[in-house]
């Protein structure tokens, strides 16, 4: 019990430092400690295709595509832009509005049941691909082509237009 | 395997909404506050899986797998978005020589 408090302050305090820190880079290192802490959650709640997933694919591709398309923009300015006060001020209220507005409604619920896992097969490859296979077997292939077009885009989007170079 | 998913045996539902609301609102927050494209995709990054936790913990508490895989359908999705993301921020750059939100404030009318 008192590891998940311990992992989910750790959760807090590092997504906090994400958006707080001035270089980019701290950030992206930030974050990737921040999706650490989530595989421990997912590992925590027994969903070990869930952990692994996040594992290899938040911490491994997607970061290291963040870090390679800072590392391409050589943003080595003396500052990078800054938001005036008074903006920032609104955000944080308007962000700590919404989330006394959903902190409210989930107390208005009253009590919460546990956290109870039921079966220790759910969370599991063998488990969760008959599901996948069987029920969502036509999201699966359109989430193919999602990601085939997904690639043609965006190599599309980066290569430099050879007529107005 | 036994020690682990015991630990979760006595954890409220309510503290996974809590957590979720917490790191979803730290990213709406991060969106509004930064100007820098790509801390702002990392934002977003960071609401994305808020969700994906609190899909995962209902999953579990209602002893259906759809849950976890909509997680996966989720991380497939986020992966796509972030190619086609930066590859845009790629080209502004190159346009603009400068990731600032604010530059491209020509889109807004």
């Amino acid at each position: 019990m008192n590891t998940f408090y311990f992992i989910a302050f750790l959760s807090i305090f590092f997504s906090i430092l994400v958006i707080s820190a001035k270089n980019p880079v701290h950030s992206i290192l930030y974050l990737i400690l921040t999706f650490f802490t989530f595989t421990i959650h997912y590992i925590l709640l027994n969903a070990q295709f869930l952990a692994i997933v996040n594992f290899i694919v938040y911490m491994g591709a997607i970061l290291v595509l963040f870090l390679y398309t800072l590392m391409l923009m050589n943003l080595n300015k003396e500052s990078e832009p800054v938001k005036a006060n008074f903006i920032k001020i609104a955000a944080v209220i308007g962000g700590g509005c919404f989330l006394v507005t959903v902190v409210a409604s989930i107390k208005a619920l009253g009590a919460s049941p546990a956290v109870i896992l039921k079966d220790p097969n759910l969370g599991l490859v063998k488990n969760l691909g008959k599901v996948l296979f069987n029920e969502y077997l036509l999201p699966f292939e359109v989430s193919s082509i999602l990601l085939l077009s997904a690639m043609v885009g965006a190599i599309l989007l980066a290569t430099k237009d050879p007529k107005t170079v | 395997m036994e020690n682990i998913t015991n630990t979760i045996q006595t954890i409220p539902l309510n503290e996974y909404i809590l957590l979720s609301a917490i790191i979803f609102s730290i990213g709406v927050i991060g969106v509004l506050i930064r100007r820098n494209a790509i801390v702002i995709f990392m934002s977003v990054e960071l609401m994305l899986n808020s969700v994906n936790l609190l899909l995962t913990a209902f999953s579990i508490y209602h002893g259906d797998a759809s849950g976890q895989v909509f997680v996966f359908f989720i991380i497939a999705l986020a992966a796509a978005e972030v190619a086609v993301g930066l590859a845009i921020i790629v080209m502004v750059y190159r346009n603009t020589n400068s990731i600032d939100i604010n530059v491209l404030n020509r889109l807004k009318w």
